[in-house]
């Protein structure tokens, strides 16, 4: 018999039952909860009259909706000035302290993206089930963890069972061999390969991150890549567990301690696909290959490295391909064969999910650092994923480095990554964003993104256009 | 959650691949703490030429007159065609929520995004997969006979076609008894609560770790 993928095991080691049709429940060990997809589950379960099943699994925190100025955030929910925001996070209190549920509230330090913030308590561990209503949980993945982004229903049904209804998914390996080229970073990995495999290419899959470029990473960059999985079309993104992962989580509290801790560490060393595991999918790339990317149009799939040139669209293969293109340059307002290089900014933004953890914003700051924000560009933010990344940032002098060159630095939440806040872009402004989406009105209304890693983004701002980063960094 | 048994409706077709979720919804929408009045907000940024604020009357809104669904003609469809790869992005449970509530209780497509489509089958909707070609040949009659209609049979997995053609689709077959008969999917897990529980002990004596306090 084959042997079996780290998603296999995972999925085993979770199997509650499955039934003929081949619809299984899954025991879920983490929830993580924010307000935007909690507040109809709490509903749900008032309505039925249900209580959850286990409250000590729970861990919920506002960050969608959080205005990120010191202004608004001095006051708490008090300060929120959109009122239907104020009542999203109010809400997510008032359920949070009905039913008893551990929350980190809009101005403790622990506050933050809630996938900043499960891997820096420790509430993210190796082999756990993790679940989040937001599809960004895969996220939690580079810990060799099952994370699923989940839908208001599925958070309700969690809640309420501790399990999930699931089907197990396809095994897709991504092996990223060799070494990346300083100044090339998990984003640009995740966005190339995102390129080459499409929106759509790891729908019904879990896909996992293998390869040198991938065991090279830090956590941040492995988080990085995991968050962007659903990018790809897949829900679970995964890495398996080596000692990178433990030493990360070593000490974080929510981490097991002394004789719990050695026998978590000798359980999790089995968290990785054995040597004769079959994929049912393997995609290759060379690491060596992946220059900085940036996206052009309204896909993630439309995305090209720095180098590039806007395609034409009466050059594609398909007709829908013709027909997508033609409508992203025209949403975008850029011309085919205009270089990469000379599209020029209007905002940068410097967060979300995927890119604001502390390394994140130290890639950033290096670019960043006795330089000046371009005349162009009207606003630059940075804003940390956490109150903890923003104070160990402040620590090492980050938030100086930003703010002398003309950024500003925010309070920690989703921010522009979708601008539920104040945070957004005006119509046809053109962003280099450090966050996952690059949709049609994704970062406001007529906004167009342009999806980079942080040390892109920083450079982007300094130039006033889409630079090459290593050119930066060799300079420096 | 709303049987679904027979659906005989009007098709609205929608001829974009990758319909994202911010298309369906937009997040300015996603503030609200109900399940209910997402319709009039439905694919707002191309339904729509202004930009869409929550609690707005849209009946005063400039509509955009190529916008499919703003076509006369469409008024009261129930089915939605599209393309590929439809409902990718978020897991926003508003989108299948807008769905709904505008008055679509089926979407036919060659493919879904997977969050997306288990979010359908919570409220009441039917995704049904089809291949490329059946769906090209339904959006060429769609748009070639205004009132064209579908009827669909989930309990015979079926579609039946104005002229006549009959077209099989593949369901899970515990999705598709959920769906029949309107049931609660909370409900039915907590039957299972010994099982659950059982291997909760299990689990909590082999990595007792997972079940410390946060």
């Amino acid at each position: 018999m084959a042997g079996k993928t780290l998603y296999d095991k995972l999925w085993d080691n979770h199997l509650v039952e499955e039934r003929d049709d081949g619809t299984s429940l899954i025991y879920i060990d983490r929830q993580l909860l924010h307000e935007v997809t909690s507040p109809q589950a709490f509903e749900g379960l008032r309505i039925a009259g249900r209580k959850p099943w286990r409250l000590d699994t729970n861990l919920a925190t506002p960050d969608h909706n959080v205005p990120t100025t010191l202004k608004e955030r001095k006051e708490g929910n008090a300060g929120i000035e959109d009122p239907v925001s104020k009542i999203q996070v109010v809400t997510l209190d008032e359920n949070c302290d009905d039913f008893g549920i551990t929350e980190f509230k809009i101005n403790d330090i622990r506050q933050g993206i809630v996938h900043v913030v499960g891997p820096e308590q420790g509430a993210t561990l190796p082999g756990m089930t993790l679940v989040c209503g937001d599809s960004h949980t895969a996220t939690h993945g580079a810990f060799g963890a099952l994370a699923h982004g989940i839908g208001t229903s599925e958070v309700e049904h969690v809640l309420a069972t501790q399990c999930l209804i699931q089907r197990k998914m396809k095994n897709m390996l991504v092996k990223v061999n060799g070494t990346l080229v300083a100044g090339v970073t998990g984003k640009d990995i995740v966005l190339a390969v995102i390129g080459k495999i499409g929106t759509a290419g790891g729908n019904g899959c879990a896909i996992e991150f293998g390869g040198e470029a991938i065991r090279n990473l830090s956590m941040e960059g492995r988080m990085t890549i995991c968050n962007m999985a659903i990018e790809a079309g897949a829900r679970v993104g995964l890495v398996a567990v080596d000692q990178t992962t433990i030493d990360y989580v070593k000490g974080r509290p929510f981490a097991p301690t002394e004789a719990q801790w050695e026998q978590a560490v000798e359980v999790w060393s089995d968290l990785h696909s054995d040597a004769d595991a079959v994929f049912d999918t393997v995609v290759e790339l060379e690491a060596a290959d992946i220059e900085p990317q940036v996206t052009w149009g309204n896909s993630p799939e439309m995305v090209l490295p720095v180098s590039g040139i806007v395609p034409n669209p009466a050059e594609q293969a398909e007709e829908d391909q013709q027909k997508a293109y033609a409508r992203a340059l025209e949403y975008m307002g850029l011309k085919a064969g205009q270089s990469i290089t000379d599209i020029k900014l209007d905002s940068v933004f410097i967060g979300s999910c995927t890119n604001s953890r502390i390394e994140d914003l130290r890639e950033a700051a290096a670019v960043a650092k006795g330089k000046k924000v371009a005349a162009n560009v009207k606003q630059a933010l940075v804003v940390p994923g956490s109150g903890l990344v923003k104070a160990q940032a402040e620590k090492e002098g980050l938030d100086k480095v930003f703010v002398e060159a003309g950024f500003e630095w925010r309070e920690p939440g989703c921010s522009m990554c979708l601008a539920m806040n104040a945070d957004k872009l005006g119509v046809g402004e053109h962003c280099a964003s450090t966050s996952n989406r690059n949709f049609e009105g994704r970062q406001g209304f007529g906004g167009r993104t342009h999806l980079v890693s942080p040390g892109m983004a920083a450079a982007a701002a300094v130039a006033g256009h889409f630079v090459d980063v290593r050119d930066v960094l060799q300079a420096n | 959650m709303e049987k679904f048994t027979q659906l005989d409706g009007l098709v609205a077709p929608m001829d974009r691949a990758n319909v994202d979720t911010d298309m369906i919804i937009p997040k300015q929408f996603l503030k609200s703490i109900k399940r209910s009045g997402f319709g009039p907000n439905l694919f707002d940024e191309l339904r729509y030429l202004d930009e869409g604020k929550p609690d707005q009357d849209c009946s005063q809104r400039p509509k955009n007159p190529d916008f499919v669904l703003n076509q006369p003609r469409y008024d009261g469809a129930s089915i939605l065609l599209a393309r590929q790869n439809f409902g990718c992005g978020s897991s926003r449970e508003h989108a299948p929520w807008a769905l709904l509530d505008y008055g679509f209780r089926c979407v036919i497509a060659p493919s879904f995004a997977d969050i997306f489509y288990n979010n359908c089958f919570k409220n009441g909707i039917l995704p049904i997969v089809l291949d490329d070609a059946t769906v090209d040949s339904l959006f060429t009659e769609v748009a070639g006979a205004e009132g064209y209609r579908l009827t669909v049979d989930l309990d015979a997995k079926e579609i039946r076609t104005p002229s006549g053609r009959s077209i099989t689709f593949d369901v899970d077959d515990f999705r598709r008894h959920c769906l029949i008969n309107g049931l609660d999917d909370i409900g039915l897990t907590l039957e299972k609560s010994d099982a659950i529980k059982a291997f909760e002990a299990k689990h909590q004596a082999s990595q007792p770790w997972l079940f410390r306090q946060v």
